[in-house]
């Protein structure tokens, strides 16, 4: 079959009912494909959890969302073989998928991501790269997840990018506690600390 | 092979906030979306295969003691990249309404059956070229609140991996000359119609099976581009 260039399909909204479809987690007479819990038993690297709750432009919570992680491992390599450096020596996928609760809330259980090269081979802070699906929304928004406390973070290329006094809305801040870390970060769709989204 | 993904392929996307469809109002960002040079973060993406899809995920008339009621209906189609080439092995879902219109979601209460032998969930890989099918029923138009008298044409909700996160989609996919195509502000939402008539499946008689089922052909375009030194910066 010959190839000829092609214009892609338009995005239309995941709507209000995907959940039975995509993340039933029990609620439904189907298996999840995918969990919001991302550690396998051969994961190395620091297990954290990184909550926290969507709103939106009214600074209510959105229920109905679906939220998608795509991360390196704790080496800072991808579950990809288009990442030609090597490839992770475990199971671990680095993609995780979990939908809203009622009160907005969202978790995952994961490892902190390694450093990852920018285009010109600088370090990238540790950072997951996150996806957001809601009924309302007609094409779902990309940002980032970065780490307080990190060093890394001020010479990071793609916080940079972004003005000084919008970067807080990236950067998950750690819950005071023993165990494993907890990291926090609202979403906000819209309005006042309104999250950087990136045109990707 | 290495892809890019230009940002002006975008532009087939529906507007963001599209007042019309009433959620976007409060769910769409109010400031610019900040522009970024793709990393590595952006241009891998999840690999999942086979291991993901079980036997009979792809057939939704299966699923449950009894054969579902309503059109039974073929559903079958290309994933594709912006260069015309077949998406390989990569992870399709979908989920719909039943013949009545009626979701299982327990959101949805409107006054029409739900069937026990229909849950309306499916998942498949896309074959070595990139060629998907499912078998489902043709499910019904869906009222909803966003306007009085407000129907859905009827349609199936697409998930759609690709190549990198990036290339993620999520889609509907429509049937061709639907009379409630020109009232759906969803549908509107695509400004430019050759775009919007992407997202309508064709009746495709040559795969229709004599006395089982109608056949439609939907296929999914990605974003992904083989990359040349003219479009790397």
């Amino acid at each position: 079959m010959s190839e000829t260039a092609k214009e892609i399909t338009p995005s239309q909204t995941v709507g209000p009912y995907f959940a039975y479809g995509l993340t039933p987690n029990g609620k439904y007479d189907w298996n999840d494909a995918f969990s919001n819990n991302l550690v396998t038993s051969d994961t190395s690297g620091e297990r954290i959890r990184v909550e926290g709750r969507v709103f939106d432009g009214d600074g209510a919570p959105v229920p109905d969302c679906m939220l998608e992680i795509w991360q390196a491992d704790a080496q800072g390599r991808f579950n990809d073989p288009q990442d030609k450096r090597a490839l992770p020596n475990s199971s671990f996928r680095g993609f995780g998928r979990v939908g809203s609760d009622g009160n907005g809330g969202y978790a995952f259980d994961t490892i902190k991501p390694g450093v990852v090269p920018d285009p010109d081979g600088k370090p990238q802070a540790p950072h997951l790269v996150l996806a957001v699906f809601a009924r309302g929304m007609l094409l779902h928004l990309y940002t980032r997840i970065y780490f307080d406390g990190e060093a890394a973070n001020a010479a990071d290329p793609v916080l940079a990018l972004v003005p000084s006094d919008r970067r807080a809305t990236l950067i998950a801040t750690r819950k005071p506690g023993t165990g494993n870390a907890v990291y926090c970060l609202d979403i906000r769709l819209q309005g006042d600390n309104e999250t950087v989204f990136f045109e990707v | 092979m290495t892809l890019n993904y230009p940002i002006s392929s975008l532009a087939a996307h529906p507007p963001r906030l599209s007042p019309a469809y009433k959620s976007t109002v409060k769910r769409t960002p109010s400031k610019p979306l900040i522009i970024m040079r793709h990393t590595l973060s952006e241009l891998t993406g999840p690999v999942y295969g086979h291991e993901t899809v079980r036997e009979n995920d792809n057939d939704l008339t299966l699923q449950c003691k009894g054969e579902p009621l309503g059109e039974r209906i073929i559903v079958h189609g290309h994933v594709l990249d912006e260069d015309g080439r077949g998406v390989p092995n990569t992870l399709v879902e979908l989920w719909q309404a039943n013949a009545c219109g009626r979701y299982i979601h327990v959101v949805d209460q409107h006054p029409a059956p739900l069937d026990p032998n229909f849950t309306g969930a499916g998942r498949t890989q896309s074959d070595a070229e990139g060629y998907y099918k499912f078998v489902t029923i043709k499910p019904g138009a869906y009222p909803w609140g966003n306007h009085h008298n407000a129907w859905r044409p009827a349609h199936i909700h697409f998930s759609v991996f690709g190549h990198s996160f990036i290339s993620r989609l999520v889609t509907q996919m429509y049937f061709p000359g639907d009379p409630l195509f020109p009232f759906d502000p969803i549908f509107n939402s695509v400004t430019d119609e050759k775009a919007r008539n992407r997202m309508i499946s064709s009746f495709d008689l040559e795969n229709t099976q004599p006395e089982w089922a109608l056949a439609y052909r939907f296929n999914i375009v990605l974003r992904g581009r083989n990359a040349t030194p003219m479009e790397t910066k």
